[in-house]
C-alpha cells in the first residue's frame, strides 16, 4: 500500500499556519477560524484513513514500521546523515489519531470560546503551527527530526501560553515554560549526541532494531559507575521529563494555565505534555534491553510525581490548576507503566498500558479542560469559590463533565478504568511499592476530581452577576463528542494493536486488581461527596486539623520558592554576577583597550598628513636614504 | 661622470625640496631625470660597452620627461587658475 500521501498531513497545517499567519490581518477573523477548522477536518480524515489502512493490513503476525516518505536533509559525512521523513508504526499512527481528534475538537470549540477575542486569526495560526509541529514530532523517522519538531512544539506552546501578552502573568508563565523545557532539552540534546556517537545512527528503525548497533552491540564505555548508554538514556529521559513536566521539572505546567483554556486542553493536557511518554515509548527497546536501570528511575520519578501532584490537586482553588496537577499525576501513571514494563509479548504489558492510558487520557482530559473552559466562559472566573450550583444552568456541560470525572476516577465501564487497571496490573507484577502508591493515587484522583465536580456543579450557589447560561453549540458539540469517546475508547483492543514488539498478545482481566482499585475510587468519591455535596463546615475543620499538610499542599510544597531561591539567590548571586563582571571588565576591557589605543595613536600621528607636498617629498627622500644606508650597513 | 650625475641629482633634489615656486620645483625634477639619464649612459658605457639598452633607456626617459613636463605645466596652470598662486605652501587643501 502506498502511504506517501501522509506527507499531506504535515504540509497542510504548515500551509495553513503560513496562510493564516501572513494574511490573517486581511480577512475577517471568523474566516480564518473556519479555514483552520476545515483544514484540520481534512487532516483528521486523512489520519483516520491512514490508521484504518495501517491496522487493517498486518504483515505476518506483527505490525511493521513503514517509512512512508523520506529524504536526505543534511549529509555531513558518508555515515552521518540526517533524514526527514514520515515513519508509520502502531505508535505513531495511534498518536496521529489522538492529536488530530483532540486538535479538531479544540478548533471547533475555539470558534465559540475565542469569539470576539483580539488576535483570533493569530490564535488559529498558532494552533495550526502547533498541530504541524506535534504531527511532525510523532512521525519523525529519526531522533534528530524529532528534536527539531520537539523544539517547534516548545515554541508554539510558548506562543500560545503567552497569547494574552498584555497580561504580565501570561508573559511570565510563557517565559517560565520555555526556559524550564529548554533547560531539560539541553539534557535531551546531550543524550542524543551520546547515543548517536556510540551507535553511529539517528534512525529509530536502526536504534530499536534488536540486531542493530544500539541493542546488539551496546557500548561498554562506563562513566561514573554507569554505562554510557544508561547515561544517554537518562539524559534523553530528562528531555522527556521536561516536556512531560515530571518532578522536579514540573513547575512550568501549572503556570501554563495562563493561556486560553482550549490551548490548555490541546497542548497542556492531551498532546504536547505526553511527548515525553511518547519519546520513551519510541526508544523503548533501547531502554528495556540495554539500560533497565534508567527504567527504574523512570518508574520512581513517575510514581513520585503522580502522588505529589495528586496531593497538591486536592487543595488548589483554581479549577484549571486542579486539572493541571491532575494531568501531572496521570502522566506520572504513564511513566510508571513504562518504567515497570519489560520488552516483548506479555512482559510488555506496561508499555501497552502506558500508551492505552495516553490514548484514553487525551480524550477525557481534553474533555475536562473544555468543560472547565465552558464553565469559565459562563462564570468569568477561574476560582471554584466563585462557582457552585451550576448543574441547572449548564446541563450539557454538567453531564459531560460528570462523565469525564467518572472516567478519570476509574469507574467501569468508562475508558479510564481499563487503562488504569492495566497500569496497576503491570505495576503489581513488577514492584509492590509502586503498585501501592499508584493504588492510593487512584483514590486521591477520584477525591480531587469529585471535589472539583461537586464544588462547581452542586454545593452552594453564589450570587452571579448575571445568570450563567449554557455555552453555544460550537462549544457543546466537542464536549459531547469527547464524552462519547471517553466512554467507548476503553473497549479498543489495544493489546492487539500497540505493543512493544508489534505482536499482539492476550490480556486477562484481573479481579484481584480491578476490585480494590474501583473500591478506592468509590471511597474517594464518597469522601468528596460528604465534604462538598452541600455547603458545610467539614472541609474547613478538616483543613484545620491537618493545617501543616494543607499549607504545604496549598503552596505546592514550596517548590516554586525553592527554585526562586536557587536561581535568584544562589545562581544569580554567586555564578552570574562574577561571570558578568568577568565579561564586562576582562573580555570587553581587552577589546576596548585595543580599539582605544589605535584611536589615540592615530590622533597623535595624523598631523603628518599636512598637505605640504614638499614635506611629503622630504619624508620620502629621507626614507629612501635611510633604507639605502641600512642596506649598505647590512652588506 | 658619476660624480657629475650625483651633483646634478642633488641639485635637483634640493631645488624640489626648498624652492616654493612650482615651476622651479618642476625644473628640479627635470634635473633629477637628467641625472638619471647620465647615470644610464655612463654605466652602460663602462660596464657593457657592446650593448645599447642603457642608451635606449635614456631616450625613453627623455620622451617620458617631455610628456611629464607637458602634464605638469597643465596642472600648474590649473592650480594658478584655481588658487591664483603658484606658491606650493598655499596649495595645502588636501590634508587631515
Amino acid at each position: 500500500m502506498d502511504l506517501s500521501y501522509t506527507l499531506f498531513i504535515l504540509v497542510l497545517p504548515l500551509t495553513l499556519f503560513l496562510f493564516i499567519g501572513l494574511l490573517g490581518g486581511k480577512m475577517r477573523s471568523i474566516h480564518s477560524g473556519i479555514l483552520g477548522t476545515t483544514g484540520l477536518t481534512i487532516i483528521t480524515i486523512l489520519s483516520y484513513v491512514t490508521a484504518y489502512l495501517y491496522f487493517s493490513q498486518p504483515s505476518g503476525d506483527s505490525y511493521k514500521a513503514v517509512e512512508a516518505f523520506q529524504f536526505v536533509w543534511l549529509q555531513f559525512t558518508e555515515e552521518l546523515v540526517i533524514h526527514l521523513g514520515i515513519l508509520l508504526d502502531p505508535l505513531s499512527v495511534m498518536m496521529l489519531v489522538v492529536i488530530t481528534t483532540v486538535s479538531l475538537m479544540v478548533h471547533i470549540y475555539s470558534l465559540g470560546y475565542m469569539k470576539g477575542e483580539v488576535g483570533f486569526s493569530r490564535y488559529y495560526a498558532f494552533l495550526s503551527l502547533f498541530t504541524f509541529s506535534m504531527l511532525g514530532l510523532v512521525v519523525a523517522t529519526n531522533i534528530f527530526q524529532m528534536y527539531i519538531f520537539w523544539e517547534l512544539v516548545g515554541v508554539s506552546s510558548y506562543l500560545l501560553i503567552g497569547f494574552y501578552y498584555e497580561r504580565p502573568s501570561a508573559v511570565a508563565a510563557a517565559k517560565k515554560a520555555f526556559i524550564v523545557t529548554r533547560f531539560a532539552d539541553v539534557g535531551f540534546l546531550i543524550g542524543i549526541l551520546l547515543l548517536s556517537f556510540y551507535t553511529n545512527t539517528f534512525d529509530f528503525n536502526l536504534l530499536t532494531d534488536l540486531n542493530g548497533p544500539a541493542i546488539a552491540q551496546p557500548t561498554t564505555a562506563v562513566f561514573m559507575g554507569l554505562s554510557v548508554t544508561t547515561w544517554a538514556m537518562l539524559l534523553i529521559f530528562m528531555g522527556g521529563a521536561g516536556k512531560s513536566a515530571m518532578f522536579p521539572l514540573h513547575i512550568w505546567l501549572p503556570d501554563a494555565m495562563e493561556g486560553p483554556t482550549p490551548v490548555s486542553a490541546l497542548i497542556h493536557a492531551a498532546t504536547m505534555v505526553v511527548a515525553g511518554v511518547y519519546l520513551i515509548a519510541r526508544l523503548f527497546p533501547v531502554y528495556a534491553l540495554t539500560s533497565p536501570d534508567s527504567l527504574e528511575v523512570i518508574a520512581y520519578v513517575g510514581s513520585f510525581t503522580s502522588l505529589f501532584a495528586a496531593v497538591i490537586a486536592c487543595t488548589q482553588l483554581d479549577i484549571k490548576r486542579v486539572l493541571a496537577f491532575s494531568t501531572l499525576s496521570q502522566i506520572g501513571y504513564m511513566m510508571v507503566a513504562l518504567g515497570v514494563s519489560g520488552y516483548g509479548g506479555e512482559a510488555g504489558l506496561g508499555y501497552m498500558a502506558a500508551l492505552f492510558h495516553l490514548f484514553t487520557h487525551a480524550f477525557f482530559k481534553a474533555l475536562l479542560f473544555l468543560g472547565a473552559g465552558s464553565v469559565i466562559h459562563a462564570v468569568h472566573s477561574n476560582l471554584m469559590t466563585d462557582m457552585g450550583g451550576l448543574k441547572k444552568y449548564m446541563p450539557i456541560t454538567h453531564i459531560t463533565f460528570l462523565i469525564a470525572c467518572i472516567t478519570i476516577a476509574g469507574i467501569p465501564p468508562f475508558s479510564g478504568f481499563f487503562s488504569k487497571d492495566e497500569i496497576l496490573v503491570a505495576a503489581f507484577e513488577h514492584n509492590k511499592l509502586i503498585f501501592g502508591v499508584q493504588w492510593v493515587v487512584a483514590g486521591i484522583t477520584a477525591f480531587y476530581m469529585f471535589r472539583l465536580y461537586f464544588n462547581v456543579f452542586w454545593n452552594r450557589t453564589p450570587e452571579y452577576h448575571h445568570a450563567p447560561h449554557e455555552s453555544p453549540f460550537t462549544m457543546t458539540l466537542p464536549l459531547i463528542i469527547l464524552a462519547g469517546l471517553s466512554m467507548v475508547t476503553g473497549f479498543v483492543p489495544f493489546h492487539e494493536l500497540v505493543t512493544s514488539d508489534g505482536k499482539p498478545f492476550d490480556t486477562e482481566f484481573h479481579w484481584m486488581i480491578a476490585v480494590p482499585s474501583v473500591l478506592v475510587a468509590v471511597a474517594g468519591i464518597g469522601v468528596a461527596a460528604v465534604l462538598y455535596y452541600k455547603k458545610n463546615p467539614r472541609p474547613e475543620t478538616l483543613a484545620k486539623s491537618m493545617a501543616s499538610l494543607y499549607d504545604w499542599s496549598f503552596h505546592k510544597f514550596y517548590i516554586d520558592e525553592v527554585y526562586l531561591f536557587m536561581t535568584r539567590t544562589v545562581i544569580f548571586q554567586y555564578v552570574s554576577r562574577p561571570v558578568a563582571w568577568f565579561d564586562r571588565h576582562i573580555v570587553d576591557g581587552t577589546m576596548n583597550l585595543i580599539g582605544n589605543s589605535t584611536v589615540y595613536f592615530s590622533q597623535a600621528i595624523k598631523k603628518m598628513q599636512s598637505g605640504h607636498v614638499q614635506g611629503y617629498i622630504w619624508y620620502f627622500t629621507s626614507g629612501v636614504l635611510l633604507l639605502a644606508l641600512l642596506m649598505l650597513y647590512l652588506n | 661622470m658619476i660624480v657629475l650625475s650625483t651633483v646634478v641629482f642633488f641639485v635637483g633634489l634640493v631645488g624640489v625640496v626648498i624652492r616654493r615656486n612650482l615651476i622651479t620645483m618642476l625644473m628640479g625634477i627635470e634635473l633629477m631625470l637628467n641625472a638619471v639619464n647620465i647615470n644610464f649612459v655612463a654605466f652602460n658605457h663602462y660596464l657593457f660597452p657592446h650593448r645599447l639598452e642603457g642608451h635606449f633607456f635614456a631616450l625613453i626617459v627623455m620622451a617620458i620627461a617631455a610628456a611629464e613636463a607637458a602634464i605638469a605645466i597643465a596642472l600648474i596652470i590649473n592650480i594658478y587658475r584655481q588658487f591664483g598662486t603658484v606658491r606650493v605652501d598655499d596649495v595645502d587643501e588636501l590634508k587631515y
